[in-house]
């Protein structure tokens, strides 16, 4: 019975991810934003960089020194001053793990 | 999971409801193996509507989105400039809801709505049908006001284009433009505050100067301003002074900028100093939220909707969120790319919603680019956050203009980015 009630679980995990997390999370939430620029997922059509495809170490190093005003931008210096560095460490780790980076 | 649900679950139904999900999901419909799922109706297919009808389907795909939007293609506002301009064709603002349905899973029906009813919960189209929903959307965009100035109207469009809904205005403008003789005045004609795309009448300037300096030198551009100053301004004026020299005038709300007539048989229009006679006239009117929000009991006295900030439900009709230009969405600014942000946080409140949960704290963002020629790029960019009065405020410290004097391989930069924005804000909606 333990045994068909795993099997169930685990196949429902994979079919229906909705079911276990179905509401979205800050990080989710945060990272959304991102795609206006850089495409849905961080899969950018054109000439945005991509942060699909970045590790959650890269994207976190990059934002920290954008706030902090270790790395000049054109726009990405004004915009990381919009987020505290838990927010960063969120955003870093959804794109991340779309990854699996 | 109880007992009586695993009585329910043999391995025979339980490969039966695996089958049919998979069979489900396969063909990008909402599953429905739990229960009724829940629907959305979301009204309109812009900036705030066509994100939010994706990211719905994509935060939980069991909700069955609907969205109506009148038109099969869609003519972005954001780069309809370049078109004036004579940069890009109408075809480059276009854009379809193929993947709309085929890929997210979204039902498009093209009409138009005329009501939606919080008491029912029904949105009633204009051909009769009625559609019902748990929960509605609703980002219908500006209409123009033309009971906002004397002598204008509908009928008045055909002389003095607004041009302020991309589409057949555009193209208008567009070959006025073209068939005015060197030597000729335009006049651009912002309205006041709020209005869609505070920017735009200055990048609109920028690029018909752009157009007129290489086509038709001897001709003049005079903005006739119903405000004392504009978004970007410093960057807009030091941008046109080192391009377009004396091509382009400005003149404020006080400096006889204002205007209290037009008169688009003689194209004139009247200011406080006497008529000015332009050879195109762009006249872009004071705007208030668009019909079916003004007809669904959406709208404050101004004609505008006020809304929960933390998840753009309407505060005068429950069930029903208002997005983009509008809603009254705090210090946000009315652009395409606050409408995008609004759609992906009210689908991400109406789905916590509809789980029985309570909405997560949201955060809200903005970025317009302009281009003041094809290679000389600027921004404003401000995250948003919620403020302890629950309202829409900016993250102090964040965002704010380009720098002033810059080097022009930044302006460059930021041209290049204005294009990359446009494609990437265009597929995070239609892609």
């Amino acid at each position: 019975m333990k045994k068909i009630l795993f099997s169930i679980l685990i196949t429902s995990v994979f079919l229906f991810p909705n079911l276990l997390s179905a509401t979205p999370d800050r990080g989710a939430l945060l990272s959304m934003s991102c795609a206006a620029c850089h495409g849905t997922d961080g899969k950018s059509p054109g000439a945005m960089p991509s942060l699909y495809g970045k590790s959650s170490k890269y994207i976190e190093s990059s934002m920290l020194s954008f706030l902090h005003g270790k790395r000049k931008g054109t726009v990405m210096n004004r915009i990381a001053k919009g987020y505290s560095e838990k927010d960063i460490k969120l955003i870093a780790n959804y794109f991340g793990q779309l990854s699996n980076k | 999971m109880n007992k009586g649900l695993m009585k329910k679950i043999n391995r025979r139904n339980f490969a039966k409801i695996i089958g049919s999900a998979g069979l489900a999901s396969t063909l990008g419909m909402p599953s429905l193996v739990f229960g009724a799922s829940k629907k959305v109706v979301v009204v309109g297919g812009g900036f705030g509507g066509a994100t939010a009808a994706k990211y719905l389907r994509k935060l939980d795909s069991s909700i069955d989105v609907t969205l109506v939007e009148p038109n099969p293609t869609y003519y972005t506002c954001p780069f309809s400039n370049t078109v004036l301009g004579g940069i890009k064709d109408m075809s480059e603002i276009a854009h379809g809801y193929g993947a709309m349905k085929n890929k997210h899973g979204v039902r498009v029906i093209h009409a138009k709505a005329k009501n939606v009813n919080s008491n029912s919960k029904t949105v009633t189209l204009d051909n009769g049908r009625k559609l019902d929903f748990d929960r509605a959307i609703v980002s219908p965009g500006v209409d123009l006001r033309f009971d906002s100035m004397e002598g204008y109207s509908q009928t008045a469009t055909d002389k003095m284009p607004h041009s302020w809904k991309a589409g057949p205005q555009t193209a208008l403008l567009r070959r006025q433009l073209e068939n005015m003789r060197n030597g000729g005045t335009v006049l651009i004609c912002p309205p006041g505050n709020p209005f869609r795309c505070p920017p735009g009448p200055y990048e609109r300037t920028s690029l018909i100067a752009h157009y007129l300096k290489t086509h038709k030198p001897k001709s003049k551009i005079i903005i006739l301003d119903a405000k004392e100053k504009f978004s970007k301004q410093s960057l807009f004026m030091s941008g046109w002074d080192l391009h377009y020299g004396d091509l382009i005038e400005w003149r404020a709300g006080t400096a006889g900028g204002k205007i209290s007539r037009v008169d688009p048989q003689n194209m004139q229009v009247e200011t406080e100093f006497g008529m000015e006679k332009g050879d195109v006239i762009n006249f872009i009117p004071a705007q208030h939220a668009g019909k079916v929000a003004r007809d669904s009991g959406l709208t404050n006295k101004k004609g505008w909707c006020p809304v929960n900030q933390v998840t753009f439900e309407s505060t005068l009709q429950p069930g029903i969120h208002v997005i983009g230009d509008a809603s009254i969405a705090g210090k946000m600014p009315k652009s395409g790319f606050s409408a995008n942000s609004q759609g992906k946080v009210a689908a991400a409140a109406i789905v916590s919603e509809l789980a029985g949960q309570e909405p997560i704290e949201p955060s809200y963002a903005n970025t317009c680019y302009s281009l003041i020629t094809p290679e000389h790029g600027i921004s404003v960019a401000k995250v948003y956050k919620i403020s302890d009065k629950k309202t829409i405020v900016g993250v102090k410290g964040s965002g704010g203009v380009s720098p002033k004097n810059e080097d022009p391989i930044v302006r460059r930069q930021e041209a290049i980015y204005t294009q990359g924005w446009y494609d990437a804000i265009v597929q995070d909606m239609f892609a």
